[in-house]
């Protein structure tokens, strides 16, 4: 599992990347009660606003931790979208991508170095 | 932020909210408590359920005296406080000269423990606003009025259904009280301000205690295991389900009471009297109506819509705006304020929300949202 410092994880199989916000983000948002999830077949950049997540308190932007084509998104969130919290590593995950450069994929973080950067913030 | 939060202050509750484990931001100037350990959801549904105790210290409190401040106070606002029983508060707008609302507040005739009104008008304003409100009344009833800022007392807010119970406990003479009711009494080791009201359509009590007392009146009601801390992310929540406007957000400057559907708020002598400034704008509002209209939606799909959405009529043009919107914890469901033309007022009228440029089918609802549980007699 890899990581962003917008707190977003990416899991990769193959050259699809299923990616997610981390268990540090989603305490700090707290009650997560809406997900917009991509919609399949949309091409992102990394850095893309690509998802967006609500909790009680306020909606944030989801930023597409790599490139590539959304070929699936986690529709369980629109009807359980406290699953995010439940199990944000996991069964939490908002798509997945295609990968169009895997070496985007190499230059992010690892989970000691995300530990190391939460650990700053 | 670390620059800004040197200058933000403290309320006396600060290190009780830090010792609890409270997320704090930036709120009217204060470092408040946003929430607690127990989350945003949990603390609403717990108010809703039992009882949650709120730091509002940041409130301005104030006692205004005078030779006649009930009437010398009516030349700020549209209410009827030379009316105003002893031993009760009402709620009421700050007018400018436009009929735009400055602020909203509670005022209110504390009696003491032998029936007696004590001194002055007691006034309760939003923390944001309250520097200039006291400008604005010391301007405009220079010589009628004298201001005296309770800078040294703290305000505790204990809302939902077990609250009663609770403050009974500690303090029996409250239990006479009903919604509205405003007393000076002993209480809690101390002296209370204390009235039967607060803002998030539950029953409870706003208290006012002197700052050197507020954390232990904050621990002791804590101690009860009814009770739970409450931060301003489930106030924020719970008010909007109960449909009570919030200042900067709902009402400003350019928003006249008619249009905010405040109309109790100004009562009828002073309508026929038209002696309070922007009488002109306001009496022609109640006469022949306004171009403008605040409803409660209810979003029936999709994304909460939040404060700047637009909202838009079943064909899509876009026909008002949501001045504030979150998601009901009660209602499990998007809801809003919002302004519309008057022609979409109606309950039951069919609307969109513009939600990140996606239409969202809406329904205007009655207020309030979750309905009120105020105790009117005991």
């Amino acid at each position: 599992m890899r990581f962003t410092k917008d707190h977003e994880w990416v899991v990769l199989q193959g050259d699809v990347a299923t990616v997610g916000i981390t268990a540090h983000a989603a305490e700090q948002l707290g009650d997560v009660v809406f997900v917009e999830t991509p919609e399949v077949g949309k091409t992102v950049k990394a850095g893309d606003a690509f998802a967006v997540v609500e909790s009680v308190k306020a909606a944030s932007d989801v930023y597409a931790p790599i490139s590539g084509e959304v070929i699936e998104a986690n529709g369980e969130l629109g009807s359980a979208p406290e699953t995010v919290n439940a199990s944000p590593e996991n069964g939490g995950w908002f798509a997945k991508v295609k990968l169009s450069d895997p070496s985007e994929y190499e230059a992010l973080m690892d989970r000691a170095a995300y530990d190391a950067f939460l650990a700053t913030q | 932020m670390s620059t800004s939060d040197t200058a933000l202050k403290t309320t006396p509750l600060t290190d009780a909210h830090i010792a609890l484990g409270a997320r704090m931001v930036p709120f009217a100037g204060y470092t408040m408590p946003v929430q607690y350990p127990m989350g945003v959801m949990a603390e609403h549904l717990w108010t809703r359920e039992h009882a949650g105790l709120f730091d509002v210290s940041h409130m301005g409190q104030a006692r205004l005296k005078g030779v006649s401040p009930l009437s010398a106070f009516e030349e700020v606002v549209p209410g009827d406080y030379i009316g105003l029983k002893p031993g009760k508060q009402k709620y009421s707008v700050l007018l400018n000269k436009k009929g735009g609302i400055i602020d909203d507040l509670m005022a209110g005739r504390p009696t003491g423990p032998d029936g007696a009104v004590t001194d002055g008008l007691f006034v309760v304003v939003n923390g944001a606003c309250k520097d200039n409100d006291f400008k604005v009344i010391d301007d405009e009833l220079a010589g009628q009025v004298e201001i005296e800022r309770l800078e040294d007392r703290a305000l505790m807010a204990i809302q939902g259904p077990e609250a009663a119970a609770v403050v009974q406990a500690h303090v029996p003479a409250t239990a006479d009280m009903v919604f509205m009711d405003i007393r000076a009494m002993p209480g809690f080791g101390t002296d209370l301000i204390i009235s039967r009201s607060g803002y998030t359509g539950e029953d409870g009590y706003e208290i006012s205690v002197p700052a050197s007392e507020a954390v232990r009146v904050w621990n002791l009601l804590l101690s009860d295991e009814r009770v739970k801390p409450i931060g301003l992310g489930a106030r924020d929540s719970l008010r909007l389900e109960a449909g009570l406007p919030l200042y900067g957000h709902d009402l400003d400057e350019t928003v006249s009471p008619v249009e905010a559907g405040l109309t109790f708020a100004i009562n009828k002598n002073r309508r026929e009297q038209r002696d309070f400034p922007g009488a002109a704008r306001i009496v022609k509002e109640l006469a022949e109506g306004t171009t403008r209209a605040k409803v409660c939606l209810r979003v029936l799909e999709g994304a909460p819509a939040r404060e700047g959405a637009e909202v838009a009529d079943e064909a899509g043009n876009v026909v008002g705006v949501v001045t504030s919107g979150g998601h009901s914890p009660c209602l499990k469901a998007g809801i809003a304020l919002a302004f519309v033309p008057p022609a979409f007022k109606a309950v039951g009228t069919k609307l969109k929300v513009i939600v990140r440029g996606k239409p969202q089918s809406a329904e205007v609802v009655a207020s309030p949202f979750v309905p009120h549980r105020y105790v009117r007699k005991v």
